[in-house]
């Protein structure tokens, strides 16, 4: 049994400052089996994952590969023993093809020979199960291809420990189940697999046992087959938490921000937006779904007045005056000068929404210091404004003249969500507002778009968990490539549905092209 | 750059030890750290003066002070070249703090003192001399000033490299003034600049430079204000952050990049305008000295507080005026004195390091 063993952490601690990432963390992994490391955001599974894999260094504790001790200093010490990672962010070079980039970096003593090479990537495609034309551009793939080609990387370079970091946070739930596949059949051949995720349904349906880490600590092993998702949810969180959003009626639904036709082109030419055409109605919460960089980003851009778009309308119909007016290639001060109130939470929130060295209340400022004649900074506002929000948000911080880079990720979104609802906007834009945030601040900012819709607001929400958008809106626009695949009644729709409609334009292009 | 700190982490450890990041070290752990440098750095200055020069190192430091504040005259010119240097930081740092990398004060200061000494020639008896001082200060201004918006205009309209343009706009500067050096020397031609009597700044309590410092004096309560309470600064403070951010909440990028850079670009006029009419009755080529590019560092030091940069430019010249003293009095090589800065502006900068940093080293663990 216990020559089974492939890797073993013992009393792992690592220390980032002040902050524990790991405390004492202890845990094994067997040859043919996946070992599922399940937490919330922050709570230390990368950084643990990163020590195995030689990019930091354990402050204290030890490492067994095949029961001897080993000091993993480097990514190269991790290849030696075999361990192999696939990060969340690729690292491939764009305009090699797949099989130049798994031999890439090779030291092959007896000299270079791709033909052969190549016969050994289809050998462990083949054996495995995956689809990779080992001559594809990087360029010409989808994500999940990439994916493909840094798995099969690391198997070709003879890795026996596999470890995936967030695997399906990229793909569609119809790649996700063929990567289940394939890690199935890497299991079956003895290898010891294990997978970093925060998602519970994953976890229950490929993993055979679940390490839990909360707040850096280790939390305990269970095995999948002994374990459900009220079990695992209460070891990750410290808590009993009810997994279920509230989905109020809409009431006075009207249409407050139409939008037709718009389409936006980047340098190179290509259609960022194709011919996009929806309406965003008061008193309801209207989903965003699509795969990340399908034109999420430049549509709601383009509504704030941040991209240029080629043709096309956006108009505004005021709640207040009753008048309609075009937002269309106006700048964001001009939107506001005309009496919208408009508020986004976008996706990249120290580097757009807030300024990360700056403190709480400078922030808060960002909206407002215009306000008034005087060719000073009022802050007493502002200060007020900060104050108001650490309380009825719960923010934890040091005090509202703490940078806010310095709080977590949760807490920097309370801030930067509180701001843009405290001008009570009429349309509120909110991208991937509960990317990296544990479980509690979620149902926080699920609650906030819940409190805005019922006061009337119009919310535009980007998600990206599908089981979230379909508890918590009312409508769903799936976006793919650009164009709009779809709109589906969030009530009676199933994330089946949805999958197929995100793949929807992406399929058409490719049998386009083969024509 | 998480990217990047990741591989440099992982290049250093298992080596000797790896890096982890401090906390927040309170204020006086981290100006003990500054002290220790400082210190180290004159135990090292001193074994390379043992080394090189036989020369007993405590007996040169002794020399060095001496340079700087050894007697009264001296001490005026400590605090006067402070001013100067310290008006020129107080000058770049709008544009750094706006992420706009203005390595072009050089020249914008060079373009100031130009437009003071046309000034003092050509109207030289023509207006009296509290018409014509104001009027030089102008027009020094407007003259630093648009040689500040040429590079920000370029970079708004065409989003060229502001770097290399402000270095160029110094030679231009540079250019023009060697011309006109020599049209105006006395006698003509001759190359030695001409003594500019008309229009020099008052003498205050009979002290020549003190009108420089009393100006820079001001300057910098203004600079610290403007950059800390009023909505330019925080524009700029905003758009040196993240232009995203800058853009996100309706600021015009354009606009704050030229309105900083003409304010930037018009405080080295000032400073020109200060060394032509207060310091040295006169213009060259080289007027500016260099301090356009010391001067950034003066205000990098000071992480762009205008108050520390009182101390910082004030190290800098008390460095220079020491270093210079030692090589005069034991006739060495001017290099020597600048190796001496170098080591000990190379400590105090290191020291930051180890206020943000502390190196771990690795016990002996196992056998790879």
């Amino acid at each position: 049994m216990e020559q089974n063993i492939a890797l073993e952490l013992k009393n792992i601690t690592k220390t980032f400052g002040k902050v524990v990432a790991n405390k004492n963390v202890s845990l094994k992994v067997r040859k043919g089996e996946i070992l599922s490391i399940l937490g919330e955001n922050g709570s230390g599974k990368t950084t643990l994952m990163n020590m195995v894999s030689g990019i930091y260094f354990p402050d204290s504790g030890q490492i067994f590969a095949d029961g001897k001790e080993i000091v993993i200093a480097s990514p190269k010490d991790a290849f030696d023993h075999k361990i192999g990672m696939i990060h969340q962010h690729f690292k491939l070079v764009d305009v090699f093809s797949a099989a130049e980039n798994i031999v890439l970096g090779l030291e092959d003593e007896k000299g270079f020979d791709m033909p052969c090479y190549i016969e050994k990537i289809k050998e462990i495609t083949e054996q495995y199960g995956f689809e990779l034309d080992p001559y594809k551009k990087i360029y010409e793939m989808s994500v999940s291809e990439k994916q493909t080609v840094e798995i099969v990387k690391v198997l070709f370079r003879g890795a026996d420990i596999l470890i995936l970091d967030e695997p399906t946070a990229v793909l569609t739930p119809q790649e996700t189940v063929k990567l289940f596949k394939v890690l199935r059949n890497m299991r079956e051949d003895g290898k010891a697999i294990i997978i970093i995720t925060h998602k519970l349904h994953e976890v229950l349906s490929l993993s055979d046992n679940v390490a839990v880490l909360r707040k850096g600590e280790y939390i305990g092993t269970v095995k999948t087959a002994e374990t459900n998702e009220a079990q695992l949810t209460e070891m990750m969180v410290g808590k009993k938490i009810s997994l279920n959003i509230e989905r109020s009626e809409p009431e006075n639904v009207s249409d407050r921000l139409v939008v037709e036709n718009i389409n936006c082109v980047d340098r190179e030419g290509i259609k960022l937006l194709d011919n996009v055409s929806f309406s965003a109605r008061s008193g309801e919460i209207l989903g965003i779904a699509g795969i990340a960089g399908s034109g999420q980003r430049e549509l709601l851009e383009a509504i704030a007045g941040l991209q240029h778009l080629d043709g096309g309308s956006i108009i505004y119909n005021n709640p207040k005056t009753g008048e309609s007016e075009n937002l269309r290639d106006k700048t964001p001060l001009e939107i506001r000068q005309m009496g919208v109130r408009l508020a986004f939470v976008p996706e990249d929130r120290l580097g757009m929404g807030l300024v990360g060295n700056m403190d709480i209340i400078d922030n808060m400022m960002l909206r407002s210091y215009k306000k008034g004649k005087s060719v000073f900074l009022q802050r007493k506002k502002p200060k007020s404004l900060a104050e108001e929000i650490i309380e009825r948000l719960e923010v934890v911080t040091p005090s509202a003249y703490t940078p806010v880079r310095r709080l977590s990720g949760g807490n920097v979104q309370k801030i930067l969500v509180g701001r843009e609802i405290a001008s009570s906007p009429t349309v509120l834009m909110a991208a991937y507002p509960v990317r990296g945030l544990d479980i509690n601040s979620s149902y926080t900012i699920y609650n906030l778009l819940n409190e805005q819709k019922k006061k009337g607001v119009a919310v535009i929400f980007v998600g990206e968990d599908l089981d979230v958008l379909v508890e918590l809106c009312d409508r769903i626009m799936v976006i793919g490539s650009g164009r709009i695949t779809g709109i589906v009644d969030g009530r009676n729709t199933t994330k089946e549905e949805i999958g197929i409609l995100m793949t929807k334009s992406a399929d058409n292009e490719q049998n386009g092209g083969e024509q | 750059m998480k990217k990047l700190n990741k591989l440099y982490f992982s290049a250093l450890s298992g080596s000797f030890g790896h890096i982890v990041k401090r906390d927040e070290l309170p204020w006086w752990k981290s100006w003990l750290i500054r002290v220790v440098s400082v210190i180290l750095a004159l135990i090292v200055c001193g074994f390379v003066t043992v080394s090189l020069t036989d020369l007993n190192p405590i007996e040169m430091y002794i020399t060095m002070v001496e340079g700087a504040i050894g007697t009264s005259r001296l001490t005026w010119n400590l605090f006067q070249n402070t001013a100067i240097l310290l008006c020129v930081a107080l000058a770049v740092t709008p544009a750094f703090k706006m992420k706009f990398w203005n390595i072009g004060a050089e020249g914008q200061i060079l373009i100031g003192g130009f437009a003071t000494a046309a000034c003092m020639i050509f109207l030289e008896g023509k207006i009296s001399e509290p018409l014509l001082i104001p009027l030089m200060l102008v027009l020094s201004i407007i003259a630093g000033a648009i040689w500040g918006l040429v590079p920000a205009y370029f970079k708004t309209r065409f989003n060229s490299n502001e770097t290399l343009f402000t270095l160029m706009m110094n030679y231009v500067a540079i250019q023009i003034v060697a011309y006109y050096t020599l049209e105006w020397s006395m006698p003509k031609g001759s190359g030695t600049p001409r003594t500019l009597d008309y229009g020099q700044l008052p003498v205050l309590f009979g002290q020549k430079y003190l009108v420089n410092i009393l100006v820079v004096a001001l300057l910098t309560v203004l600079v610290y204000i403007y950059l800390k309470y009023s909505k330019q600064g925080y524009e700029i403070s905003v758009v040196g952050e993240s232009e995203k951010t800058a853009r996100y909440i309706g600021i015009n990028v354009k606009k704050v990049v030229l309105r900083t850079m003409a304010i930037s670009g018009a405080l080295c006029g000032v400073a020109g305008f200060l060394l032509v009419a207060g310091t040295d009755h006169s213009l060259k080529s080289d007027t500016s000295g260099g301090r356009g590019f010391t001067a950034i560092m003066v205000s990098w030091l000071a992480k762009f507080n205008p108050i520390f940069m009182i101390l910082t430019s004030l190290l800098i010249v008390f460095l220079q005026k020491g270093a210079s003293k030692i090589s005069e009095v034991y006739r060495l090589n001017s290099s020597f004195a600048d190796i001496i800065t170098g080591i000990i502006i190379f400590f105090i900068i290191g020291s930051e390091f180890f206020i943000n940093y502390k190196i771990k080293l690795n016990k002996k663990e196992g056998n790879v």
